[in-house]
């Protein structure tokens, strides 16, 4: 059989559960109203979670790209300072920075076709609700048992295929939404590790550390060199301090 | 006839073009029974192209069910795979 028969036959039997939920067909279209509205806020409440973790993914973007930029000037500082060392792993964690800002620009991409999807559900369902109301009224003013039966069966099995649908795009949405997520926790800890370090500039990372540790002792060897030549000659004091800027210098060279 | 793509509501069609759309769904099955991803992939997008081609989407106020429902157009093999498989409905 082909896969449109087989799919819609999943719907219609889905459909036909929901049929044999009450005796009196008019229960069946009061019952399935109800459940209608509870799918249209499900759909509402979906939508406000993806755009909740669209927003986590774009604020997460900026800090990447913060932290990118920073470990750029961080590379420049640790080359100029003759420490290629250290501008190689600076080079080394913005790859990764780059690498994830990359993988998470294609995540908000597929996170806003799943919204624009959903959206167009929603709306898609919110006028099949409104049409199955005035409908639902109808049945019940010109009700006879015999005609209802067969225009509630139509009315509820229609809409019934809506609401699969709609809620299988949900899913898919949830889906994705939570694989998001779960990145984004990721990333969160690779921000706090120091690995990155946070945009917030609060804390400090250690090639940063290294960076500072480097310039206040080329600070001090100058301050050295400023003392030493305000001593007068002949003092024993110039020979300790010559032997104590030995070790410095070789990190300035 | 009413299809459904699904994500994106229903179209009527004339029945002329069923044998051309039977077609299309035939490569489809194949694809699926096959596990052919990239087959399964062409012949989902012709299908689906065609469907909204041939058909004129139907209005919000109908309400009634389709005689064929086709998957999302975003759809892998391994989802639609489940959605078969959830009622039991694979094929051996």
């Amino acid at each position: 059989m082909s896969l449109g028969k087989r799919l819609s036959m999943i719907f219609k039997a889905k459909a036909s559960k929901a049929l044999d939920r009450a005796e009196d067909p008019r229960e069946t279209l009061d019952y399935s109203y109800q459940r209608q509205l509870e799918m249209l806020q499900k759909v509402r409440r979906g939508l406000a979670d993806v755009a909740t973790s669209r927003k986590r993914v774009e604020l997460q973007g900026q800090q990447l790209t913060v932290a990118s930029d920073k470990l750029q000037q961080q590379a420049a500082a640790a080359l100029a300072a003759g420490r290629e060392d250290l501008a190689r792993e600076a080079l080394t964690r913005r790859s990764a920075a780059q690498q994830q800002l990359a993988d998470l620009g294609q995540q908000q991409a597929s996170l806003q076709a799943e919204q624009d999807k959903l959206t167009a559900a929603s709306q898609r369902l919110q006028a099949k609700v409104e049409a199955f109301r005035i409908r639902k009224e109808t049945i019940k003013a010109s009700y006879t048992a015999a005609e209802a039966e067969t225009r509630v069966g139509e009315a509820v099995s229609g809409i019934s295929e809506e609401m699969s649908d709609v809620g299988l795009a949900m899913q898919r949405a949830e889906d994705k939404t939570a694989q998001l997520q779960a990145r984004a926790g990721a990333i969160d800890e690779l921000l706090a590790s120091g690995a990155l370090e946070d945009a917030t500039g609060s804390t400090k990372d250690d090639i940063q550390l290294e960076l500072e540790r480097m310039s206040s002792s080329s600070n001090v060897e100058a301050e050295l060199a400023q003392l030493k030549r305000t001593l007068p000659a002949g003092t024993a004091a110039p020979a300790a301090l010559a032997a104590g800027t030995t070790a410095p210098k070789e990190i300035r060279s | 006839m009413i299809v459904r793509i699904m994500g994106e509501g229903q179209f009527q069609l004339q029945d002329e073009h069923l044998v051309e759309l039977n077609e299309l769904d035939d490569a489809l099955t194949d694809a699926v029974n096959a596990g052919d991803e990239p087959r399964f992939t062409q012949s989902l997008t012709d299908l689906l192209g065609r469907t909204r081609s041939l058909g004129t989407p139907v209005t919000d106020e109908y309400l009634g069910g389709s005689d064929l429902i086709l998957p999302d157009a975003g759809s892998t093999l391994t989802e639609v795979r489940a959605l078969l498989g959830e009622e039991g409905l694979i094929p051996g």
